[in-house]
């Protein structure tokens, strides 16, 4: 080393000059946590990111007045990311996590885990008072609040109005409508999430209750694969191989399937709320065309239910300040927040009075359909193991074309047992 | 044994400790918590449910399918990549081994690859195979989406790894060739032996423990596979590797003891791996001689 420099000096400077850098660069993101501002308690919210939620926590930290200050902890994008980051946290005890936002589905799993706080005082009442129920249930574990919603959602059937007067009311019939505009030269295809991921389960969920079947059992002990839930394998596979699909069915998630619909590729969509702002703005023409409906059934006689989706708000086991993470979240999460985030953000609001607002008629001009579903809307199979019998749902239902009603359901019994009893293999 | 020479022993030994003590710490502590983990149901989300199941864990993993899946998965990227980057290694070699002009140039250029991050490569290679981003995708088929079906997904990681790791093998390879007496070269040429020969006769027979050397790194290598596979199809459409379906249980699922019996399974392979290359092709360390072994 000395031989290649001939200036011991310099090379001190510059190491010097190196640790500093290093010293700064370290502390910079450690200052801008601001552990301690003026004794004001930091309450760190932990989000996926999520449009002009800055801008709810500013409000919200202008009115506590200095009793605390949110800071805005920024995610990564994919659901599966954001839950590896947190649960790698929570593992390890992190204490500088005070409020977590978490995807409706991990509820279970941290709150079986024993990573979260039961919510109770004056924000469950408050939750239980005006939010839609289904939501209230996505946020319980063993029968009690453990998370506060934030925002909801459940997909919606779109259609094109120019090519189908009336929308179908279930799947045959949307099938049907498919094959007659096929026969007919025209665009006909059903286009909705296929890939093996996490939207094939919510489509398969969502059939299940349709037809009042079931999973997993109550407690979500035992993997149940009843009756119904063999009825909802054989219409994914009848949707699957009537042609009616695209040709990249077994490959699409949501975005794949906004961006084909909305170039002209589809007579149907299956799809969340989301796609319906993208629509106005990058495919005006089309958008004219296109109405919505409530999710195809199974059965003519008995509405469909669709799987519920969204987001909560939760106060960490390991959280230094609980009490004022729980104040906290009533702000994050109050009507005026959810209403911001929806006419802004595009967020549908769990609190049902929120819908009423004069301003939600130009962000949501669907939102009557969409309550509707959302009041009688189904849950993901409830277990702490949800993840993993997600994962172990979706390979085997991959590609649905592939289904075997009856083998399908013996070997998804035996492996969703596996997942609840922490046998189960991820692949 | 004098007493000087007993007290130079225990400096000797005094001297290593230090390294001696971190080595444990850094190396076996974990492999043997990893062992005694592999040994329980652990599973985070159920953590009162904790308890010793002895060899259950192993059983549940060897009698499954997406285990053995992985492990094929594995072993043929490693076999292909190895076999595929040992021809094109070797035929790099020679090219650096023999350039008169820019040699540092050439040198430098092949290098690259080798140089760049996995996985900032595999993210390059990613968007350069998905339809719309990359000019790759369409190039081969126009409505497909590669990374989206097996076959193809296999042959895009293995050619990643082949793309990234051929620059490694040459450059072990070279040393090899550097062995070579050019005199023996020009004997053999004297003796009337025909390129081929002298390659296959005279280089290769020399050469054989620098190959064995680059072959068993990038075996052991190859089996850890899991930088592209992480970022190019994430283990998608089983296309995941040993090491990648290890991290899926334990940071996905949770699942301690499972997780960390793949992760003893693992360990075991590559152990053999390196046991089969010392011991039956009797592969040395790199830099030793047979004179320098013990």
């Amino acid at each position: 080393m000395a031989t290649n420099d001939q200036h011991p000096q310099r090379r001190t400077l510059r190491v010097r000059a190196l640790a500093a850098g290093a010293a700064i660069a370290l502390t910079a993101p450690l200052a801008a946590c601001g552990s301690d501002d003026g004794g004001v308690p930091v309450l760190n919210f932990y989000n996926s990111p999520v449009e002009n939620m800055q801008s709810v926590v500013d409000r919200c930290n202008q009115e506590a007045a200095g009793k605390y200050k949110i800071s805005y902890q920024v995610l990564p994008r994919q659901a599966d990311d954001q839950r590896v980051q947190m649960v790698r946290r929570l593992a390890a005890k992190d204490d500088s996590m005070d409020i977590l936002g978490m995807d409706v589905t991990w509820t279970q799993e941290f709150a079986s885990a024993d990573w979260i706080r039961e919510v109770t005082g004056e924000l469950k009442n408050e939750v239980e008072s005006e939010t839609l129920e289904p939501a209230v249930a996505a946020a319980q574990y063993e029968d009690k609040l453990f998370a506060a919603p934030n925002n909801t959602n459940v997909q919606l059937l779109w259609y094109r109005k120019d090519l189908v007067p009336n929308p179908p009311k279930t799947w045959d019939e949307m099938i049907k409508m498919s094959q007659q505009l096929k026969a007919e030269g025209k665009t006909y295809q059903v286009m909705t999430m296929g890939a093996q991921y996490e939207g094939l389960v919510v489509l398969y969920n969502s059939l299940v209750a349709s037809v009042d079947g079931n999973v997993v059992d109550e407690d979500g002990k035992k993997a149940v694969m009843d009756e119904g839930a063999v009825r909802a394998l054989e219409t994914l596979k009848t949707f699957a191989t009537a042609g009616v699909t695209s040709p990249s069915f077994s490959n699409a998630v949501e975005d794949d399937v906004r961006r084909a619909f909305q170039s002209g590729g589809g007579a149907f969509q299956l799809n969340w709320p989301f796609v319906w702002a993208s629509m106005v703005q990058e495919a005006p023409d089309l958008a004219k065309n296109v109405g919505w409906a409530r999710y195809p059934a199974i059965d003519a006689d008995k509405p469909s239910r669709t799987t519920i989706g969204g987001s909560e708000l939760a106060v960490s086991a390991y959280s230094k300040h609980p009490d004022l993470a729980f104040e906290a979240i009533r702000c994050l999460r109050g009507p005026e927040s959810q209403l911001f985030l929806a006419t802004k953000s595009g967020q549908a609001p769990s609190i049902e009075s929120v819908y009423n607002d004069p301003s939600m008629n130009e962000a949501y001009p669907m939102k009557d359909v969409l309550l509707d579903e959302l009041k009688t809307s189904a849950p993901r199979p409830r277990t702490p193991a949800y993840q993993n019998l997600s994962t172990v749902v979706s390979a085997e239902l991959s590609p649905p074309a592939s289904i075997q009603p009856r083998q399908t359901a013996d070997s998804l019994r035996e492996s969703i047992q596996a997942a609840i009893d922490s046998k189960g293999v991820l692949p | 044994m004098s007493e000087g020479k007993r007290q130079e022993r225990r400096l000797g030994w005094l001297l290593c400790a230090p390294a001696a003590f971190v080595m444990v710490a850094v190396t076996a502590y974990p492999i043997l918590y990893s062992i005694w983990l592999s040994l329980q149901r652990y599973d985070l989300k159920f953590p009162e449910n904790r308890e010793f199941i002895g060899l259950a864990n192993y059983a549940t993993v060897l009698s499954n399918e997406y285990w053995w899946t992985a492990f094929g998965v594995t072993m043929l990227i490693t076999v292909i990549s190895v076999a595929v980057e040992l021809v094109l290694g070797m035929g790099l070699a020679l090219i650096m081994h023999r350039t008169i002009i820019g040699r540092g140039l050439v040198r430098t250029s092949a290098l690259i690859p080798y140089g760049i991050v996995t996985v900032v490569a595999a993210f390059s290679w990613r968007y350069a195979w998905t339809p719309g981003t990359g000019y790759l995708a369409n190039l081969v088929s126009p409505d497909g989406a590669p990374l989206t079906e097996r076959a193809s997904a296999l042959a895009i990681i293995i050619l990643a790894e082949i793309w990234k790791t051929t620059p490694f093998m040459a450059l072990l390879l070279m040393a090899g060739l550097a062995l070579v007496p050019d005199d023996l070269l020009k004997a053999a040429s004297m003796d009337g032996a025909s390129w081929w020969q002298r390659f296959t006769k005279v280089m290769l027979p020399v050469m054989k423990p620098a190959i064995l050397v680059a072959l068993l790194f990038r075996t052991l290598d190859a089996f850890r596979v899991f930088d592209n596979i992480y970022v190019l199809t994430a283990g998608a459409n089983e296309t995941s590797s040993v090491s990648m379906i290890a991290y899926n249980n334990l940071m996905k699922g949770l699942n301690l003891g499972i997780g960390s019996t793949m992760s003893v399974l693992i360990f075991v392979t590559v152990a053999i791996i390196a046991f089969i290359f010392v011991k039956l092709f009797g592969t040395a360390a790199p830099g030793s001689t047979d004179e320098g072994r013990r």
